[in-house]
This record gives structure tokens, C-alpha cells and sequence, in this order.
């Protein structure tokens, strides 16, 4: 099965999340990862959805979310058209003795430290899903407590503006 | 922005003619749909868009204004605590609303009436147990594609979220069965809402579409003024269909020789048949109507050859599985007309044509996908298939029509006389449609005798023919009935019902009584659920696990059925004898001051036949048991 990256303008209105997420449960659509916030327009959030499913099945989750009457617009993100990126916290075990080699790896990453205690760190890293996988496994040797980790994020490369042109023709 | 047109636009034809409550005709409805798609075209709110200036009223004020001014007549509801203050202008009001006995009652009674008469079914209940109680209506509407609005009470917004008493998230209930829903807990939304509600229930692909309406948004002041301002920016349905794509259409339709109409429930929904008639005589092509499609083209035509499906007849079910071209116009490829879906059909091209583009390439992938409205896309079909046939000729479907209509002569609907001594249930149903005529409603239950008013029934105009298609609902057919009958009064409305559905919604009897809305009932009674008895006799070694109900011939019948009857305030009557059938059917023809139900006793061991089993291709059809047809005739 193939993954696909969905960006999906939806109208900010009390329980449009559930409306999306229960068509894939009813559908029997799988959802991988699933990212909501607002946009530069009041009013309206975005919300992108990635989905493992094959050409045909796509078609239909595009065209079931595209029945919600809340759903304004999709459109499909592929990798070399946009920027995608997933955001994750880890909570590492660092005492006195490791806390360098930890940062280090860190940095390798470009992954920032967020929080420091006596015996552990908390790292901000963003990335693609193939880059975090290395930090985690660059960072499990130390003991790793915690994992957080954000749905995709992802929004098209050049200048143009999904919203602009969804608002621009409703 | 953009709001689209509607997509059926002769819902609303109906809804400008509303005020006469006359029985329709199809052509009338045609005529009357260009004005109306005119009007709506002019504005997405429903009614005639009356002006009303600010107005300081109630929420519950402004929900019954908001009805009257979409041209609502007719209400079907339940009162309790939550919807209570809503209840309290209605009294003053000059919509009629018919007090149910059971919240079901109330749903089914809406899609019958919207199934009649193409307009709105409105239905009301109270919050929790009330608005649970509708949510198979819902379903079944939703899974049939009716125009249904179902308001319900809900406990003030206070208290939303604290297990309040009669408390029930019914938006998050419903949602997977409405086409949308509404949580209103500020009474200054309420007339959009309703207009919102209105216009997506019955554009696009009709449907379902729930207000759940806090108490203290009933009882908060408000201004009212009309008509609100529609903002639905992501709903845009597509009504015409894309000129080239109907192009492509006609070449393929030009280039096949063994081509089928295969017709769905869109077609009536769309008050369609007028223009499919025409589209059938240009193509020659012969024509199926499955369950949902039942009279959007005349049975008697010679271009039909019946329903396809799990109960199809062999030469629907056959003209399709050899077909190279399906001309699929507001059909779904349901599972049980398809059978087992990759050998449906397996030599087909498919053209599909439907307003809802997620049920294009659904379930069979279409090789000319035209979305809109077959209102729009038949005529425009008609007219390419005309100018492609000038130029390449029209298709020579001798060969075609010789292999179908020997089907048709070798394997006609019938059915064997039962050894028991009883009736056949078959010759009852079709001694009814005969004796009534095709301009009767005629509206089933689920089971045995649904599939044989499919079958021995003529339907010969469109909106005649009620049942729960998707759904199955048992018990849909006393209060579906109630509501058509509501809808078209001068109309002879039947409930065809079995005695296993009678039993589930029959309470509705009392609101016929009471409320002079005097429909004909005719359980079919043969002691059981039929369809399940059927399948165990098939299937299950005949052993008939929980299928007797006890109500037929030489049982305790518990209930009886007639003593029901009379009890509800009915004319009642049980007929037990061939030769009694046409004189009962005609007995209960001739009384119209208050309902009837007549307790047809038939054998239990009648079945349903043809059968194409679960889990086969329909080339397994049986049109007997354990028969197949002879197919040596194929070419």
C-alpha cells in the first residue's frame, strides 16, 4: 500500500474533526497520522491527513471526505511537491556521564534541547519521518523514556496558496 | 460564492405546487421541475422566499416560522420535555402535525411522504430515547437517499456533556448516517439552520439531515428575519453533466451491440422517467430497474426486462451478466444486484452516471464517469445518441433482443401453487396490484412479500413503488404508508407487510384511525419470518431456528391480527381461501372512511423465486430450486 499525504481545508465548526476521523473508522480507511490547527483565514483550519491506500481506494477517501459538508477543499501533497515534515519530543535518559554524547547526537540532527534535569534530556527534533527514525535510533542506546510525536505537516512548495484558491472559487 | 444548483431539481417542482395536495403525474412533474429549477436557481432556500423583517420571537417560534416558510404542510412527531417549547407554537400553527405512537413511526412516515411526493419528509422528536428512537428512520433514509429533516430537543447547553436527564449525543449518533447535522445552541441560527438543512437534504444526493436544537435555544429570544443567508462553502454539487464525457458516452453506446439501461433509484428521485423513456427508444437498448427503480420505466414496456438482482428476474439478471455495455443511470452496483462483484457483469463496459461522484467507480470501476444530475445528463445523452447514431449508424441489436426475449418468453415470474392447502402469497400481492391499479402506492416491508410486490405488481409511473431499499427495515411499511398517504390523500395507499414487520410498527394504526388517514393494509401472513425461513430451508437443513411467530393458519395466533385491527379502530377482515381474495381486496377498495387491514393467511412454505444465493456470480441464478436456467441458447 502507498502513502499518501492529504491536505484538507475544512470550515472551523464544533465537531468537524470527529466527522473526518469517523468517516475513516466507518470507511475502514486507514489513517497513518493527522494534523489539525487554523490558517491564515478565520474560519477555516487545515487539517492533513495521510492514509495508506491503494489508486483506486485514494480516489474514494478523496471523494468521501469531499462529501462532508464541512470539507471546503483536498488536495494531494506527493513528497517532490511539497515540504512534509513530523515534529517529535524525546525524553532521554542523560546523566553527568552522558549528556554530551547525547547533545552531540543531537546536533547531528539539528534537534534543539528543550529541557535538562539530573538524568535527563528533552529533544525538539523536525524532520522527515525517515530522519526522526535515525535520531530515535542514534538516542536509544541511551534509554529513551518518553516519545511524543506530531501528525505530518505538510504544505506545497512555490507561491501559491491552497486556501487562497479554495475561497477564491466557493 | 458558489452554492451549485440543486441537483434534483424536481424537488423542489413538487414544492411549488405544494400548496395542492393533487395526485401528480409524472409529465406534470416534468414541466413543473424547469420552473422550479428556475426558482431555486434564483435562491438555495426552500418556499417562496417570502420577506420578513426583523422579527424579536422565540427559538421555538423561529423553528416553526422557519417551517412554514420553507413551505412545510405536513410534521410528523412526538413531543417531550425537550422539544416542549417548540411544541407550543406549533399548536398555533396551520402546518398539520400528526402525533405518532412511536418516534419510528414518525421517521418512516416522512420518507414515505417525501418518497411520494418528492418534497421534505420532516419529522420531530425529544431529546434522548425520543431522538434515538428515529435513528433507523434516519439510517434508512440515509441508506435510500430521502429527503428527510429530523428535528430534535436536546437539554439546554448548560448541561450538554453532564449526563443530563434524557440526555443523548444524537448528532454524534447519527453522524455516520446523516448526510449532515446541526447542534443549535444559539436561537439566532435557527432560521439558517433550518434553510441550510433544507436546501442539503433535498439537492445533490437527497438525504438525511438532523437539527438537534438545545432547550434553552427554543426558549431564548431572537430576531428573526427571512429568508437567511445560505453559507455551505463546501457544498457544491454538480448537476450537468460534462459535455464531452456524455460524448464518449453515446460513441460507446454507438459501438455496442449488447447494451443494458441499467436504472437506479436516482432516476425517480430525480423525476427522471420521462426522460428516460425517451433515452430507452432512441438507444433501443433494453432496460432494468432494480428494487429502488421500481416504475421509473413501465413495466408493460417491451424495452423492460424487470429487476436484476439476488430476486431478478433471468432476463434482467442475464441481460446484464452479457452485456458489453452497462449504461448505469443513478445506480450504485449494490451487492445484491451485483452478486459476487468480480463476475458481475464481467464483458461490460460502464458508462455511470450519478450526482454522487463517490459512487462513481465505488464499487466497479466506470469507464465514462459522468457526474450530475440524470434529470440533466439523460436528455443531453439522448440528444449525443441521436447525432452519433446519424453519423455511424444505428447499432443492429437483433441478435441482442432475439437471445433476451426468448429469456423473457422461457422464464417469466411465476410461481408454484404451495402443497399445503393455502394460499399462494404471490397471487394475493398480485391480485391487489391488478384490482388497485398503477396509480396506487404501493409500500412494503422487508422480507418474502417485498420481493414479490416487486415482482407481481405492475408499476407503471414512477413514486407507486415504496420499500426499504438499503436499509431493510422491517417494520417500514405501516408508518411509510401512513406518510404517503398523508402526502397523495386521493391516492389508494397499501401497506403490503408481512406478519413478522406488521408486528414491529403497527402501533401506527392508532394514528391512522384518530387522524383519517386511511390506508389499506395487507399482512401477508404466512406464520414466520418468511425470508429467514426461506434461507433455512435453503441453506440450514430446514431447521428453522426462531422463525415461527405462531400467527398463521391453525396456530394460536397471537396476536390476531383482525381482532388488532379492530382494536386500532380499523376495518378488518382475514381471508383464508383463493377464492376470497379478490372479493376481500375489493371490500377493502371500497371503504375509505378509515383503514383497513386484512390478515391474508398464506402458506409458509412459498418462496422467493428467482434466487441468485449469497456468495455466487448471478450466472448461478435458480429459478427453482437447485434449477438453472438452460443457457445453450447464448451466443
Amino acid at each position: 500500500m502507498s502513502r499518501h499525504t492529504l491536505s484538507v481545508l475544512v470550515e472551523d465548526k464544533p465537531g468537524v474533526l470527529t466527522r473526518v476521523a469517523s468517516l475513516f473508522a466507518r470507511r475502514a480507511f486507514n489513517i497513518n497520522s493527522l494534523a489539525v490547527g487554523p490558517t491564515e483565514v478565520p474560519g477555516i483550519s487545515r487539517m492533513t491527513v495521510v492514509v495508506d491506500a491503494d489508486g483506486d481506494l485514494i480516489e474514494q477517501v478523496t471523494k468521501q471526505l469531499n462529501k462532508l459538508i464541512n470539507v471546503i477543499k483536498i488536495v494531494e501533497l506527493t513528497s517532490e511537491s511539497s515540504v512534509q515534515r513530523d515534529h517529535i519530543l524525546v525524553k532521554v535518559r542523560a546523566d553527568a556521564a552522558t549528556r554530551l554524547q547525547v547533545t552531540q547526537a543531537a546536533d547531528l540532527f539539528r534537534a534543539a534541547v528543550v529541557d535538562v534535569s539530573t538524568d535527563s534530556l528533552v529533544i525538539e527534533a523536525t524532520g522527515t519521518p525517515e530522519k526522526l527514525a535515525a535520531l530515535l535510533s542514534v538516542l536509544e542506546p541511551f534509554g529513551i523514556r518518553e516519545i511524543v510525536q506530531s501528525g505530518t505537516l505538510a504544505v506545497g512548495r512555490g507561491s501559491r496558496s491552497m486556501s487562497d484558491r479554495a475561497l477564491r472559487s466557493a | 460564492m458558489s452554492k451549485g444548483s440543486p441537483i434534483s431539481p424536481s424537488l423542489m417542482a413538487t414544492k411549488s405546487a405544494g400548496a395542492t395536495k393533487a395526485p401528480e403525474r409524472a409529465d406534470r412533474a416534468a414541466d413543473q421541475a424547469v420552473v422550479a429549477a428556475d426558482l431555486a436557481a434564483a435562491s438555495p432556500v426552500l418556499g417562496p422566499n417570502n420577506v420578513v423583517p426583523p422579527t424579536v420571537m422565540t427559538g421555538s417560534q423561529a423553528i416553526v416560522r422557519s417551517l412554514e416558510e420553507l413551505g412545510v404542510d405536513d410534521i410528523f412527531g412526538l413531543p417531550g420535555g425537550a422539544i416542549l417549547p417548540t411544541y407550543d407554537p406549533l399548536m398555533a400553527s396551520s402546518m398539520n402535525h400528526v402525533l405518532v405512537r412511536h418516534e419510528q413511526g414518525a421517521g418512516h412516515a416522512a420518507q414515505g411522504y417525501a418518497m411520494v411526493t418528492g418534497r421534505v419528509g420532516v419529522c420531530i422528536a425529544t431529546s434522548g430515547p425520543g431522538a434515538t428512537n428515529l435513528v433507523t428512520a434516519i439510517m434508512d433514509a440515509h441508506m435510500d437517499s430521502v429527503p428527510l429533516v429530523a428535528i430534535t430537543g436536546q437539554v439546554s447547553s448548560g448541561v450538554i456533556g453532564t449526563d443530563a436527564f434524557q440526555e443523548a449525543d444524537i448528532v454524534g449518533i447519527t453522524m455516520p448516517i446523516t448526510k449532515h447535522s446541526f447542534l443549535v445552541t444559539d436561537p439566532n441560527d435557527i432560521p439558517h439552520v433550518m434553510a441550510e438543512a433544507f436546501h442539503l437534504a433535498s439537492t445533490g444526493r437527497p438525504g438525511p439531515v438532523l437539527v438537534d436544537v438545545a432547550k434553552d435555544a427554543q426558549v431564548g429570544q431572537m430576531t428573526f428575519s427571512w429568508p437567511p443567508k445560505i453559507d455551505l462553502p463546501g457544498y457544491r454539487p454538480v448537476t450537468r453533466g460534462h459535455s464531452k464525457q456524455v460524448r464518449e458516452a453515446a460513441k460507446l453506446i454507438a459501438a455496442a451491440s449488447k447494451p443494458v439501461l441499467y436504472v437506479g433509484g436516482g432516476v425517480i428521485k430525480a423525476h427522471a422517467s420521462a426522460e428516460l423513456l425517451a433515452l430507452a427508444e432512441a438507444t433501443g437498448a433494453p432496460v432494468v430497474t432494480t428494487l429502488m427503480a421500481k416504475g421509473a420505466f413501465p413495466d408493460s414496456h417491451p424495452q423492460h426486462m424487470g429487476m436484476p438482482g439476488m430476486h431478478g428476474t433471468v432476463s434482467a439478471v442475464t441481460a446484464l451478466q452479457q452485456s458489453d455495455l452497462l449504461i448505469t443511470l443513478g445506480a450504485r452496483f449494490d451487492d445484491r444486484v451485483t452478486g459476487v462483484l468480480k463476475t458481475f457483469a464481467p464483458m461490460a463496459k460502464v458508462i455511470h452516471a450519478d450526482i454522487d461522484p463517490a459512487e462513481i467507480s465505488k464499487n466497479r470501476t466506470a469507464d465514462v464517469p459522468i457526474v450530475g444530475s440524470v434529470k440533466e445528463i439523460i436528455p443531453e445523452l439522448t440528444d449525443a445518441v441521436r447525432t452519433q447514431f446519424e453519423a455511424s449508424g444505428t447499432p443492429d441489436l437483433t441478435t441482442w433482443w432475439a437471445f433476451l426475449n426468448n429469456l423473457k418468453e422461457t422464464y417469466p415470474l411465476g410461481w408454484t401453487e404451495p402443497d399445503d392447502g393455502l394460499s399462494a402469497p404471490q397471487r394475493v400481492i398480485e391480485r391487489i396490484g391488478a384490482l388497485t391499479g398503477p396509480e396506487g402506492v404501493y409500500v412494503a416491508g422487508v422480507g418474502q412479500h417485498q420481493m414479490w410486490a416487486a415482482q407481481f405488481i405492475k408499476y407503471e409511473r414512477p413514486h407507486a413503488w415504496l420499500n426499504s431499499g438499503g436499509a431493510g427495515t422491517m417494520g417500514y411499511a405501516v408508518p411509510a404508508a401512513m406518510g404517503a398517504k398523508v402526502g397523495e390523500p386521493d391516492r389508494v395507499v397499501w401497506a403490503i407487510d408481512g406478519d413478522g414487520c406488521f408486528q414491529m410498527t403497527n402501533q401506527e394504526l392508532a394514528t391512522c384511525a384518530i387522524n383519517n388517514i386511511p390506508i389499506k393494509v395487507a399482512v401477508i401472513n404466512n406464520s414466520s419470518l418468511g425470508m429467514v425461513r426461506q434461507w433455512q430451508t435453503l441453506f440450514y437443513e430446514g431447521r428453522y431456528s426462531n422463525t415461527d411467530l405462531n400467527t398463521g393458519h391453525d396456530t394460536v395466533r397471537i396476536p390476531d391480527f383482525v381482532k388488532l385491527g379492530e382494536a386500532y379502530g380499523c376495518a378488518s377482515f382475514r381471508c383464508e381461501r383463493d377464492e376470497d381474495i379478490d372479493a376481500t381486496i375489493q371490500k377493502a377498495l371500497e371503504i375509505n372512511d378509515r383503514p383497513v387491514v386484512i390478515d391474508f393467511v398464506v402458506s409458509p412454505n412459498s418462496m422467493v423465486w428467482p434466487m441468485v444465493p449469497a456468495g455466487v456470480s448471478n450466472d448461478q441464478i435458480q429459478v427453482a430450486r437447485n434449477m438453472t436456467p438452460e443457457w445453450e441458447e447464448e451466443d
